[in-house]
């Protein structure tokens, strides 16, 4: 089955992962900037990662024939630093131009602070004028009931377009708000910190499979990019269909990431309507 | 051996992601009842057991053998 990996951090994971990706059905994963375990000091830092995953690692990727996608931003984290911030944004425009960023992520709330706000609002102003897609981080653990409802407020106050927003990581207590508001919402699968293979297939048979997108996210911490077949797995096993299977692994992808025509893969139909 | 603090700040978030898997499977089974059955749950000595583990574990004025009695819980007679 051809699976697309829609939020996945390749520059913390070995080639290995490519080819056992590749292996087992992915053709195309989208890699968001984010935290690297520091805090970084200086601006250019951050525009060698951009250029890290819009030029280097599609090349990785390649060598496995799987596509790889990029989003540029000032992770939820280092937001809190607005000067650095800000000088990275004056920047971020030039990597909108590259073949395959698309769009500005992950942004969001990390603490959901003063600083943090500032940046978040920024960076989706500099979405909207360059007409790009949007990926937002809610935050972990205790904060994201807190984080997630902000993230909304933030959001009705902008003039986004919901339809090109995909609110990333919610859980059964922070799902039903962004999805009737009209967003895209994301299931991140992790070992043991966000949601399960298990609790992600009840929340699809709970809510429904129209725009949402289920990913491994995959990073230098305790996670694991096979998660997201575990939880592929779990659907088939639960007599979901081939088709209903590709709608969410394969299709929801294709049509959130591909209102950015950088992102050309079309949704498969192996089954008569 | 590790103090309170070491146990609780090793074990916290495994711990929570446990419960919670045990939440959204006893969702899981409430949904799995057709709609308009008599009966909300079935009746299987496997539930009972579960529940009857869940009771156990609320407990917090007992002795420190809950994962013995749990596995006992679990046994056939001897």
């Amino acid at each position: 089955m051809q699976i697309i990996q829609p939020h996945y951090h390749g520059i913390a994971r070995t080639t290995q992962d490519y080819e056992r990706m590749a292996m087992s059905g992915v053709v195309a994963v989208a890699e968001p900037a984010f935290w690297a375990g520091f805090d970084r000091k200086y601006p250019e830092t951050f525009l060698d990662y951009f250029r890290q995953i819009s030029e280097f690692e599609p090349t990785r990727a390649a060598q496995y024939g799987i596509r790889h996608f990029c989003w540029v931003a000032v992770n939820p984290k280092e937001a809190e630093n607005p000067p650095l911030s800000r000088e990275v944004l004056r920047h971020m425009p030039e990597f909108f131009q590259k073949p395959t960023v698309l769009g500005v992520g992950e942004i969001g709330f990390h603490k959901t602070t003063r600083n943090e706000e500032e940046i978040f609002e920024a960076q989706i102003e500099l979405a909207l004028e360059h007409n790009q897609l949007i990926l937002i981080h809610t935050p972990h653990l205790q904060d994201k009931v807190r984080g997630t409802k902000r993230t909304l407020e933030v959001l009705a106050h902008l003039r986004v377009d919901p339809q090109r927003v995909w609110i990333d990581h919610v859980e059964e207590h922070t799902i039903r708000a962004p999805l009737d508001a009209g967003y895209w919402v994301g299931f991140t699968l992790y070992p043991i910190t966000k949601c399960s293979p298990k609790r992600a297939v009840d929340m699809l048979e709970k809510y429904g499979t129209e725009r949402i997108l289920v990913n491994s996210s995959a990073d230098w911490g305790p996670s694991d990019p096979f998660t997201l077949q575990e939880c592929i797995r779990e659907f088939r096993r639960r007599q979901h269909t081939l088709q209903e299977t590709l709608e969410v692994f394969h299709n929801n992808p294709c049509r959130f990431l591909g209102q950015c025509p950088k992102f050309d893969i079309q949704p498969i139909r192996v089954e008569a309507a | 051996m590790l103090t309170p603090a070491e146990v609780l700040n090793a074990c916290f978030l495994e711990t929570r992601c446990q419960l919670l898997e045990i939440g959204a499977m006893l969702d899981r089974l409430d949904r799995a009842v057709a709609p308009g059955a008599a009966t909300k749950r079935p009746a299987d000595e496997r539930l009972a057991k579960i529940y009857q583990s869940l009771a156990l574990l609320a407990d917090r004025e007992t002795t420190p053998d809950r994962a013995e009695r749990l596995l006992n819980l679990f046994s056939d007679p001897a």
